[in-house]
């Protein structure tokens, strides 16, 4: 009786073992303290690897801590489905994730950083896999913590609502599509400013089928830009369709230009 | 030699709680005219390895005292650059000129009293609104270099257009573009020119308060003025008086032509950083360095006027 009691322990014990080796991420090579919290919370079960092949592209210096250019690039792997920009020690730490449903899994934006951190983007394959590649970059403190230039102008209220941007057609039935909104993008973690910014984003073909689609936090700069690259209609017209968290539609025609003559940028 | 467990804990908890103390300046000032000693920035960014010292220094004998152009980063090395300059010179220094606001030329002049320290009108103003700012960056950046060093403010707006020092007179040029508010300073006996951060020279320039067209006008109303030799406020003397004048006015002409293009080409912020650099100003220290902080810079600003309104009711 008590040996099968304590084989039964064994037992239990031997899938608690199991459970949580599903449950761990591989060693973090760039050595963040908030890896192994991050990946659980992002990548729950899934498989994870860290993979050179998910470019992330950002300058060598944080010029400017409120707005850090960003670029993830994933189109040399084949079935992404989804691409994550992580940032470990925000207190924000996820800026988008992004569904490129008919569109080249590669999105460009700008981010707040708190400090120096891992910057990272994490791309999950139709299998459930996540690959993810990044590095560290300094920063001064405070892109999270200080009021926007527009809150501190006080004009952001003014060009709320203002949306500026193109579509470029590139080689290969894509179109690269840049869109720049107004928006404080407050995080909420300014003394008495609420958390107010854009949270979702939605680029369409003229028939109104969905090309890519993205939630947005607030870790993304004030006054947004977004760069992706989506399948095109043979030149159609594109819109896009964004909504913020107090509910605010913003929609936008694109015209498309004559053709880049720097297609996909590089 | 046996250590005791005890002396040795204390030995490392002594490493690691005594807070690195920087090596000292070295101030080496070179001749390159009667009476006018260069005193040579390092051409790279602000970093811990050179103590911000980045921005080039000048040192004018006159017979009523020493004149400094520009101080540096930090009260260490203001001082530092006093004693070598009034070592060389025999005389105290009587005057301090700071060209413009930008903290690696002149955060320096805590160690002088104000009232001999010398600035236009704008770059006063600009030191009470952002210079806070600067210092803080500074002391993330530098740590203990900067130790003791506050933000003081110039004493003397500078409203005339020379100086006259017991016989040795200086022309003052107020003039803006790299900054809102940027002094040159023109030695008639000598011909020599300092540009301050309006001329930069094998070292490409820096845009974090530019304007590029009252940039190019008063890179133009230099040119245009009889002078000798030029001593830019980064990078090497240029004797001849012309190289860097047009090297200067070559890099910004290509940045806002560069980053105008990448943003008609629907490039992003990070691509528009990764444009190549032409091969002439391959001998350029720091260039992409400096590109990528531009694009922070200017990029927005050449989107709000090139990129077309879409939003649509």
């Amino acid at each position: 009786m008590l040996q099968r009691q304590a084989s039964l322990w064994v037992a239990l014990a031997l899938v608690l073992v199991a459970a949580d080796a599903r449950a761990t991420a591989p060693v973090d090579p760039l050595g963040s303290p908030m890896w192994a919290a991050h990946a659980r919370t992002l990548f729950g079960d899934d498989p994870v690897r860290f993979d050179p092949r998910v470019k992330v592209d950002f300058p060598m210096i944080a010029e400017n801590q409120r707005a850090f250019p960003v670029a993830i690039d994933a189109r040399a792997i084949p079935g992404v489905v989804r691409i994550v920009i992580l940032v470990d020690l925000n207190p924000i730490p996820i800026a988008i994730d992004y569904r490129p449903l008919h569109a080249a899994p590669y999105v460009a934006t700008r981010i707040k950083l708190d400090q120096r951190t891992p910057v990272r983007g994490a791309v999950q394959l139709a299998s459930g896999e996540w690959l993810v590649s990044g590095g560290w970059i300094d920063a001064a403190g405070g892109g999270c913590s200080a009021p926007p230039v527009s809150r501190v102008k006080g004009d952001w209220a003014e060009h709320l609502g203002e949306i500026r941007g193109e579509a470029w057609p590139l080689p290969g039935g894509l179109a690269r599509v840049r869109l720049n909104f107004r928006h404080p993008m407050d995080t909420g973690l300014v003394d008495n400013i609420a958390t107010y910014h854009l949270e979702a984003l939605r680029v369409k073909d003229s028939g109104g089928r969905t090309l890519g689609e993205m939630d947005i936090w607030a870790a993304v700069a004030e006054d947004p830009a977004i760069t992706l690259m989506v399948e095109d209609g043979a030149g159609a017209q594109l819109t896009a369709e964004a909504r913020d968290t107090n509910g605010r539609d913003y929609r936008a025609a694109l015209p498309m230009a004559r053709q880049s003559p720097m297609p996909g940028g590089r | 030699m046996i250590l005791s467990r005890r002396s040795l804990l204390g030995g490392v908890a002594a490493l690691a709680s005594a807070p690195a103390r920087a090596a000292d300046y070295a101030i080496a000032p070179e001749a390159i005219g009667q009476g006018v000693w260069l005193v040579r920035g390092a051409d790279e960014p602000i970093e811990a390895g050179n103590g911000g010292a980045i921005a080039n220094i000048a040192i004018i004998t006159t017979p009523a005292g020493t004149v400094l152009w520009d101080c540096g980063p930090s009260v260490r090395y203001a001082r530092a650059l006093r004693q070598a300059a009034e070592q060389l010179t025999g005389k105290p220094v009587v005057r301090v000129y700071v060209s413009h606001l930008h903290p690696d030329h002149g955060l320096g002049l805590a160690a002088f009293d104000p009232a001999i320290v010398a600035a236009l009108p704008g770059t006063i103003d600009a030191l009470r609104a952002q210079g806070q700012g600067y210092a803080d960056g500074m002391y993330r950046l530098l740590g203990d270099w900067m130790r003791g060093t506050d933000l003081l403010l110039p004493g003397r707006a500078i409203m005339a257009s020379e100086e006259d020092f017991g016989g040795r007179t200086l022309r003052l040029l107020a003039l803006s573009g790299h900054s809102a508010a940027d002094l040159a300073l023109l030695d008639p006996q000598t011909g020599l020119l300092m540009g301050g951060d309006l001329v930069f020279h094998d070292r490409a320039p820096s845009t974090p308060t530019a304007d590029l067209s009252t940039w190019r006008a008063s890179l133009d109303r230099l040119k245009a003025m009889p002078h000798g030799g030029v001593v830019p406020g980064h990078g090497p003397f240029d004797p001849g008086g012309t190289a860097a004048i047009d090297q200067t006015r070559d890099w910004i002409d290509w940045l806002e032509a560069t980053l105008t293009q990448a943003v008609r080409d629907g490039l992003d912020m990070v691509e528009a950083g990764e444009r190549p650099i032409p091969d002439r100003f391959v001998k350029m220290a720091a260039a992409r360095y400096e590109l990528q902080r531009s694009v922070s810079h200017l990029y927005p600003g050449l989107e709000a006027a090139l990129l077309p309104r879409v939003d649509v009711p």
